[in-house]
């Protein structure tokens, strides 16, 4: 993992930056060559990769394998919530996990979405992070994860440590599951980036605003203060 | 129910699907009629199901494009710079930015599948000429989707002046980008650069 690294960081070094710095995003140089090498990536190894596990997976199959991990963050989700102070979404989200991980089968069910009052959060270490004050602090571009900033790339450092799957033995299947993982993620993200591809001029800025735009709104549940464009 | 309620009923449900009407028609009403008018639109049509990409356009194009306000989204995405251009170039601007609009709507679309839609009660009062009206898309085994469109009152009938997908404001997400055009290469670089990217998807 080093040497790529370092690698990345040689590559960010050339990279020049046009114009007037954005003040959300001070280190937009080493971000830009970080977004190149995770481009190539995603176009060589993660889309194909995708394309083949939508074109040889039935969709049905596809939204059980999405809810199984739907479900076990479920359990992170419920946990940031009572961290944030959020007692009833909390409880709702382990009642989920409860209701899904048994009637639902391991949670390729999710029978708890059915239940008035029981439907899916959306909540990480960043988000709580945000609620207790933190700012989002610049912009951050991470390998193979994407669009960051400081304050969610520390978010997403603890989410991953605390994550149950970590616990999972034989390693072989454990690793079965993360690629797995990954794999489903990026699947589901296929439509959202062809759109994305269509509708920026400057995919880098486009993708970095609604990134940011993104994660306040979700910080504030999807009702953030409005700001009133002039 | 009485027969003369129910009458009066279908008689106001006619008068809210017939486009003259649509000054008198509520926002979040509005909202509805739409999205059900089109979804339904097109999941029954055949060229469309066989991802025909231009009946799709012009779907929009006619059902949709009329309740959206472009002069405002343009002026809001331009910001500050609006002031700097020439009456001709806002013209080309509307027009390059709409045609960008609704190719991207138009993709939005077509990844659509049976998704419920949930109408949120519109929280605003009467008097009101300023509302955002919230739509929820459920999905099984996700967070619903949220779509929140900002409107404005007008002469002729409420318009739609942003979307807001997921907490992000198409409006100000290419905020950045056209400032930064505008930095580099004018307005007409800016004019430029929306007609080739159109161009690009035209071919598509």
């Amino acid at each position: 993992m080093r040497v790529p690294l370092m690698c990345l960081a040689l590559v960010c070094g050339c990279a020049s930056v046009e114009g007037e710095r954005d003040p959300r995003d001070p280190w937009e140089g080493f971000n830009r060559g970080v977004y190149r090498f995770n481009e190539t990536f995603d176009e060589y190894v993660a889309q194909p990769v995708a394309r083949t596990y939508v074109a040889v997976l039935h969709q049905e199959i596809r939204i059980r394998v999405g809810n199984f991990f739907s479900n076990i963050q479920d359990l992170l989700i419920g946990a940031n919530n009572l961290l944030q102070g959020k007692f009833e979404d909390g409880v709702n989200d382990f009642a989920r996990f409860a209701f899904n991980s048994t009637i639902g089968l391991l949670g390729i069910h999710d029978v708890a979405s059915d239940f008035p009052g029981l439907e899916k959060h959306n909540e990480d270490f960043g988000q709580t992070l945000g609620r207790w004050g933190a700012s989002p602090g610049p912009y951050l571009i991470l390998p193979f994860l994407g669009s960051s900033t400081v304050r969610d790339a520390a978010g997403t450092a603890v989410d991953w440590m605390v994550q149950p799957v970590g616990e999972v033995r034989p390693i072989a299947l454990r690793n079965t599951l993360y690629g797995l993982y990954f794999v489903d993620t990026r699947a589901q993200l296929l439509d959202a980036s062809r759109i994305l591809e269509e509708a920026a001029l400057d995919k880098y800025v486009f993708q970095r605003d609604a990134y940011l735009q993104r994660r306040r709104s979700l910080i504030y549940d999807g009702r953030p203060p409005r700001e009133k464009l002039e | 129910m009485t027969r003369i309620m129910k009458a009066a009923l279908i008689v106001l449900a006619a008068a809210a699907a017939l486009p003259g009407a649509a000054q008198d028609v509520a926002p979040d009403a509005l909202v509805r009629n739409v999205t059900l008018e089109v979804v339904d639109l097109i999941s029954k049509d055949k060229d469309i199901k066989a991802g025909s990409r231009a009946r799709l356009v012009s779907v929009i194009e006619t059902r949709v494009l009329p309740h959206f306000n472009f002069t405002a989204m343009t002026a809001l995405a331009m910001g500050q710079n609006w002031a700097k251009a020439t009456p001709e170039q806002r013209k080309q601007l509307i027009e390059q930015f709409r045609t960008l609009l609704v190719r991207t709507y138009a993709s939005a679309l077509a990844a659509y599948s049976e998704q419920k839609f949930d109408f949120r009660p519109l929280r605003a009062k009467s008097t009101d000429t300023d509302v955002t009206v919230n739509v929820r898309v459920l999905q099984a085994g996700a967070q619903p989707v949220t779509l929140d469109y900002s409107m404005e009152k007008t002469a002729n009938g409420w318009k739609v002046y942003d979307v807001m997908v997921g907490g992000v404001s198409l409006v100000a997400n290419y905020r950045t980008e056209f400032a930064n055009t505008v930095r580099a290469s004018g307005v007409d670089g800016l004019i430029r650069d929306l007609e080739k990217k159109n161009k690009s998807l035209e071919k598509k």
